[in-house]
C-alpha cells in the first residue's frame, strides 16, 4: 500500500517551513536514508531523508514553496495511500506543544495552523471586545496612546527590528552573546545584523556568561551600552553574580558615579522537551531585586515597544522573552519611534467578573480561559502585566476595584512567585473590594521534566484557569 | 615616552566559511612516532613541548609506530574497531529516529569515536567519568545496553530516568557515568571533586572530567584546574578540541594564542597533546595518564585534537558556517577507517570481515531499536507513569506535593 510523505517536524517548536528544493523527483526510487528534500526553517536549513523504501509516485509541494505546515502531505510514494498515518511507523509524527490528534493528514494541518493563528487571533478579539468597552466607557485603565497603522510581524522580528533601530539612532548600543553575529542567534533573533552592523557591534563571545557578563557590565561602565544576549536565561545563572552584585547594585554602591545602562535579554521560561536545567521561569529571581527593572513581553508590540525602551533605560534591564512566541504573529505599529513605557501593563480584554493578570505566554493562556469563561457567563478582565517591576499596581488594583475577584497566572513556580507579589499588592490597594481570596495558578512545584505526557501536566492549563476564576466567583 | 596611538581590538579571524577552500595548514602536524613518552612521574615543566606537539601511533601506511605504541593484542584491536563502529551505526540511527520524530533530540559523535571507546578501555570498576554530551562511547565501548539508551532517547516506559531528562543526557552511576549536565561546564570541577574526595577517603577510584574546547571559556573549566593544581587529585582532565562549537571556530575560545593543552602549563598539571582519531595514541596517552592518577602523582590534562564531522546537533546545519567539503579535508583521518587500515597491514582483518562486521552491528542495532520501541516513543505507545512526577523533588515526599499529585487525580 502506498504512502504519503509528510512535512517534517525538525524542531518541536516548528509550525511551518520553505519546501527550498527537491533532490528527487517524480518516478524515481528512495531508500530509507535517502536525502529527498531540504527544508528551510526561520532557524535552519535541513535535509529531509526517506524513511521509507519506494517510489515516488508524485510530489505534491512544488520546490519553492513558502509556509508548508508541518504534517503537509509533501509527496506521494509507492501510488499514495488514501489516509496518511502520520502516526505510522516510519512516518514523521508532529511535534507540536500539545500533542497532535491521531487523525489523517489534513486535520492535522488545520490543527497546527489554528496553533499558529491562535495567539494573533484571541488578542484582536479581545482587542475588539476592548474597543466596544471603551465606547460603552467601562474599560478600567487609560486608554494606550494610537500608533497609528500597524502591521502583522513575528515576535522574533519585533525583537530585531527593536535592536536594529536602536543601533542605528545610537552608536554606543552593540549586541554581544554566544552564536549572535554568524549564526545570527541560537533562535535567531539577531537576523541580519552582522550584515549591517559588522562584527565590531554584533560579537560572537567565547561560551562563558559569567565571562562575557562581567565584560559587558565593565562595558556599560564606561558609558556603552550593551545588549547581551543569553541563549537561554537558564545559562544566567553562571553570570548571576555580575547580573545582581555588580550590574544592579553598582550606581548605588559607587554614589551614583558609575551607572550600568544594559539590557539582559533572551528566552526564559519553558518551551517544549527541554527539561529541567532549560525550562524555568526567572522571572521573580530578578523581579526580587532593587536596581533592576524586569520586562516579559508577550505580543509583538510587546516586544518591540518594550526593548527599545529598555535598550534607552539608563539602568539594567532585564527582558524575559519566550521561545515559543518567537515564531508567533501580532499586530505591531509601524510608526518609527514606537515605543512602550516601562512600568505599564495592558488590559488585553476587559470584563467584570474576574480580574486574570498574566505575563508572557501565560497571557495567551489567559485569553483562552477569558474565551471559554465568557462562553459560561463569566466575563474576565485580562491584564499583561508587560512589566513585572516596576509593577503597574495601580492597573491591577483598579481592576479588582471592578471585579472584585483576582487569579494570576504565569509557568513559574509556586512558591514566592510573581502572583504572590500581585495578590499581595492587591491586599495593600484593595483589600476591601475583595470578595474572594485570591487564586494563582502557576508550575507543579517540581523540576521540569521531559516527557511530553508529564510537562503537560507540570504546566499551568486553560482549564485550571477557568476552573479557578470559577472559584473565585463562586460558580 | 611611548607615543599614544588609538587602540583597536583584536577580533579573531573567521576561518573558511561556506564558498570557501578548507585550510588545516594552521595546524601543524608531526610524524607518526616522532614524540617522546617521558615517564609518568615526569614533572609538568619538563614536558611543556608536548602541550604544543601531537603524540601519534598509527602514521599514513597504517602502521604502528614509536614509544608510544601500546602493542595491543589484535583481538583487543578489533573489539575497539567494534565499539567504534557501533557508536557511528547506533548515531546514525538514532539521529535517523529524530527526524521521524520518536525523539526531539539527538547528538551524534561522529569523527571523534576513538576518543571515548578507548579511553573507556583503561578505567576500571569505581572510576567515574563526568562527560558531555558526545562520550556516548564511554557506554558502548564497556557493551553496556542499547536498548538502554534509546528507552532514555525516547522517554518511554522504560527509561532509567523517568521522562525527566533531554535524550542523551544519560545518568549511569554503575557505569562510571555520570548524570551528563545540559549546562556546559558543570561537570568539569566536579569531577575534580568527586577525586579530591576519592583521595580524602583514601580509595582507590579516579576521576575522568571531560569538557569541549568551546566549554574552555567557562569558568569551570578554570577552577578545575586551580583546585587540581593545589590538592593534586587522581583525576585526568579531558578536552576534546573538535575545532567547532556549533558555528563558533576554536580560535574564538582562545586556541589562536596557544593550544587548549597549554592551559595546564600555568597551573604546573603535566599536559599532553594527542591525536583523538588514532585509537592506538589514545589508548596510550589515556594509559598514561591513568597510571599517573593510580600511582596518585596527581592530574593530568589531554587535548584531544579531532574534528566533529557531523552537526553540533539534530538542530544544526553545519553547512550554514563551513564549507561542506571541510570534513574530508580534516588531516587527521577517520577513526574508525584508520584503525581497520592498521588491522588490515597486521594481516588479520580484510574488506570482506569488514563489511561482515558492518552487517551484524547494523542488525544489532536494529533488533535493539525495535526492543526499545516496543516500550514507547516520544508520541507512541506507553509513557512515563505521570503518578511518578512528583517523586525525587525531595528524599521525601512533603506534604504540599502530595496535595498537587492529588489535585492532578494522578
Amino acid at each position: 500500500m502506498g504512502t504519503q510523505i509528510l512535512m517534517p517536524a525538525l524542531s518541536p517548536t516548528m509550525t511551518e517551513g520553505k519546501l527550498a528544493r527537491w533532490l528527487k523527483k517524480e518516478g524515481d526510487e528512495v531508500r530509507a536514508g535517502d536525502v529527498i528534500a531540504e527544508i528551510e526553517t526561520d532557524k535552519a536549513t535541513m535535509e529531509v531523508e526517506a524513511v521509507d523504501e519506494g517510489r515516488i509516485t508524485r510530489i505534491l509541494v512544488p520546490e519553492g514553496t513558502e509556509g508548508v505546515a508541518v504534517n503537509t502531505p509533501i509527496a506521494e510514494l509507492n501510488g499514495g495511500g488514501a489516509a496518511a498515518q502520520p502516526q505510522a511507523p516510519g512516518q514523521p509524527g508532529p511535534v507540536t506543544r500539545q500533542p497532535a490528534p491521531p487523525a489523517a493528514a489534513s486535520p492535522a494541518v488545520g490543527q497546527v495552523a489554528q496553533q499558529a493563528e491562535d495567539h494573533a487571533a484571541i488578542a484582536a478579539r479581545g482587542q475588539a471586545r476592548e474597543e466596544g468597552a471603551a465606547k460603552a466607557g467601562e474599560a478600567a485603565a487609560a486608554p494606550e496612546k494610537d500608533w497609528g497603522p500597524t502591521r502583522p510581524i513575528t515576535v522574533r522580528e519585533a525583537l530585531r527590528d527593536a535592536m536594529a533601530a536602536e543601533m542605528r539612532a545610537d552608536d554606543r548600543v552593540f549586541l554581544m552573546g554566544e552564536e549572535v553575529a554568524q549564526y545570527q542567534g541560537a533562535y535567531k533573533v539577531s537576523q541580519g545584523l552582522l550584515d549591517e552592523f559588522g562584527p565590531k557591534r554584533v560579537i560572537d563571545t567565547p561560551i562563558t556568561e559569567h565571562g562575557f557578563t562581567g565584560m559587558a557590565v565593565g562595558a556599560a561602565f564606561t558609558g556603552l551600552r550593551p545588549i547581551v544576549e543569553f541563549m537561554t536565561f537558564n545559562f544566567s545563572m553562571q553570570a548571576i553574580d555580575q547580573i545582581i552584585n555588580s550590574a544592579a547594585k553598582t550606581l548605588y554602591m559607587s554614589g551614583g558615579q558609575l551607572g550600568c545602562p544594559i539590557v539582559f535579554r533572551g528566552p526564559n521560561g519553558a518551551a517544549a522537551r527541554v527539561a529541567a536545567q532549560h525550562s524555568q521561569c526567572f522571572a521573580s529571581w530578578y523581579a526580587h531585586v532593587p536596581g533592576l527593572k524586569v520586562v516579559a513581553p508577550w505580543s509583538s508590540a510587546d516586544a518591540k515597544g518594550l526593548l527599545r525602551a529598555a535598550i534607552r533605560d539608563p539602568n539594567p534591564v532585564i527582558v524575559l522573552e519566550n521561545e515559543i512566541l518567537y515564531g508567533h504573529t501580532f499586530e505591531c505599529p509601524t510608526a518609527e519611534d514606537f515605543v512602550l513605557p516601562l512600568g505599564k501593563a495592558k488590559v488585553e480584554r476587559p470584563g467584570k467578573d474576574v480580574t486574570i493578570v498574566a505575563y508572557s505566554i501565560a497571557v495567551t493562556w489567559a485569553m483562552q480561559a477569558a474565551e471559554e469563561l465568557a462562553g459560561q457567563g463569566i466575563e474576565a478582565e485580562v491584564i499583561n502585566l508587560r512589566s513585572l517591576r516596576p509593577l503597574d499596581a495601580e492597573a491591577i488594583a483598579a481592576s479588582v476595584r471592578k471585579t472584585n475577584r483576582l487569579v494570576t497566572v504565569e509557568e513559574g513556580w509556586p512558591y514566592a512567585n510573581i502572583g504572590t507579589e500581585v495578590a499581595m499588592r492587591v491586599i495593600e490597594l484593595a483589600f476591601d473590594w475583595l470578595d474572594a481570596p485570591p487564586v494563582r495558578v502557576c508550575g507543579k512545584d517540581v523540576p521540569m521534566p521531559y516527557a511530553a505526557n508529564l510537562e503537560k501536566l507540570a504546566l499551568p492549563s486553560v482549564a485550571e484557569i477557568v476552573d479557578a476564576a470559577k472559584r473565585v466567583t463562586y460558580r | 615616552m611611548t607615543e599614544r596611538r588609538p587602540l583597536s581590538l583584536h577580533v579573531p579571524e573567521p576561518p573558511v566559511r561556506p564558498g570557501g577552500k578548507p585550510d588545516f595548514s594552521r595546524l601543524a602536524i608531526p610524524q607518526a612516532g616522532a614524540v617522546r613518552r617521558p615517564p609518568v612521574d615526569v614533572a609538568a615543566h619538563d614536558i611543556h613541548d608536548l602541550g604544543y606537539s601531537i603524540i601519534r601511533v598509527l602514521n599514513r601506511q597504517g602502521e604502528a609506530v614509536g614509544p608510544w605504541d601500546p602493542k595491543l593484542d589484535p583481538e583487543v584491536l578489533k573489539a575497539g574497531l567494534r565499539a567504534m563502529m557501533k557508536t557511528r551505526a547506533f548515531d546514525a540511527r538514532m539521529m535517523m529516529a529524530q527526524r521521524q520524530g520518536k525523539t526531539s533530540f539527538y547528538m551524534q559523535c561522529t569523527g571523534e569515536e576513538a576518543i571515548a571507546c578507548a579511553f573507556q578501555m583503561e578505567l576500571g570498576k569505581g572510576d567515574m567519568n563526568f562527560p558531555t554530551y558526545r562520550q556516548q562511547g564511554l557506554l558502548i565501548a564497556q557493551d553496556w545496553p542499547l536498548t538502554d539508551l534509546m528507552c532514555q532517547i525516547f522517554s518511554n516506559e522504560k527509561d532509567r530516568l523517568r521522562g525527566r531528562q533531554l535524550p542523551v543526557l544519560y545518568s549511569a552511576r554503575e557505569a562510571g557515568f555520570f548524570s551528563v549536565s545540559g549546562n556546559l561546564g558543570t561537570q568539569y570541577v566536579q569531577a575534580v571533586g568527586w577525586a579530591m574526595a576519592s583521595a580524602i577517603s583514601g580509595d582507590t577510584r579516579i576521576a575522568a572530567g571531560w569538557i569541549g574546547e568551546g566549554s574552555t571559556a567557562e569558568s569551570d573549566f578554570h577552577s578545575a584546574l586551580v583546585f587540581a593544581s593545589v590538592y593534586r587529585p587522581p583525576v585526568v582532565l579531558n578536552v576534546v578540541n573538535n575545532q567547532w562549537a556549533i558555528s563558533s571556530p576554536q580560535t574564538v575560545a582562545g586556541g589562536e594564542s596557544a593550544t587548549f593543552a597549554a592551559r595546564a602549563h600555568g597551573y604546573g598539571i603535566p599536559s599532553l597533546r594527542a591525536d583523538g582519531n588514532d585509537y592506538l595514541a589514545v589508548r596510550a596517552v589515556a594509559a598514561w595518564a591513568v597510571e599517573r592518577a593510580r600511582r596518585n602523582l596527581g592530574p593530568t590534562l589531554i587535548e584531544w585534537v579531532t574534528y566533529r564531522a557531523g552537526p553540533h546537533s539534530s538542530s544544526d546545519d553545519p553547512s550554514r558556517y563551513r564549507p561542506k567539503e571541510e570534513s574530508d579535508a580534516w588531516p587527521l583521518g577517520d577513526p574508525i577507517e584508520r584503525l581497520k587500515k592498521h588491522l588490515i597491514v597486521l594481516g588479520t582483518w580484510s574488506e570482506e570481515r569488514h563489511t561482515q562486521m558492518q552487517a551484524e552491528i547494523e542488525e544489532e542495532v536494529l533488533l535493539a531499536q525495535r526492543e526499545a520501541e516496543r516500550h514507547g516513543t516520544l508520541h507512541d505507545g506507553p509513557r512515563p507513569s505521570t503518578a511518578t512526577m512528583f517523586e525525587d523533588v525531595f528524599k521525601e515526599m512533603p506534604r504540599h506535593l502530595r496535595e498537587q499529585r492529588q489535585e492532578l487525580g494522578i
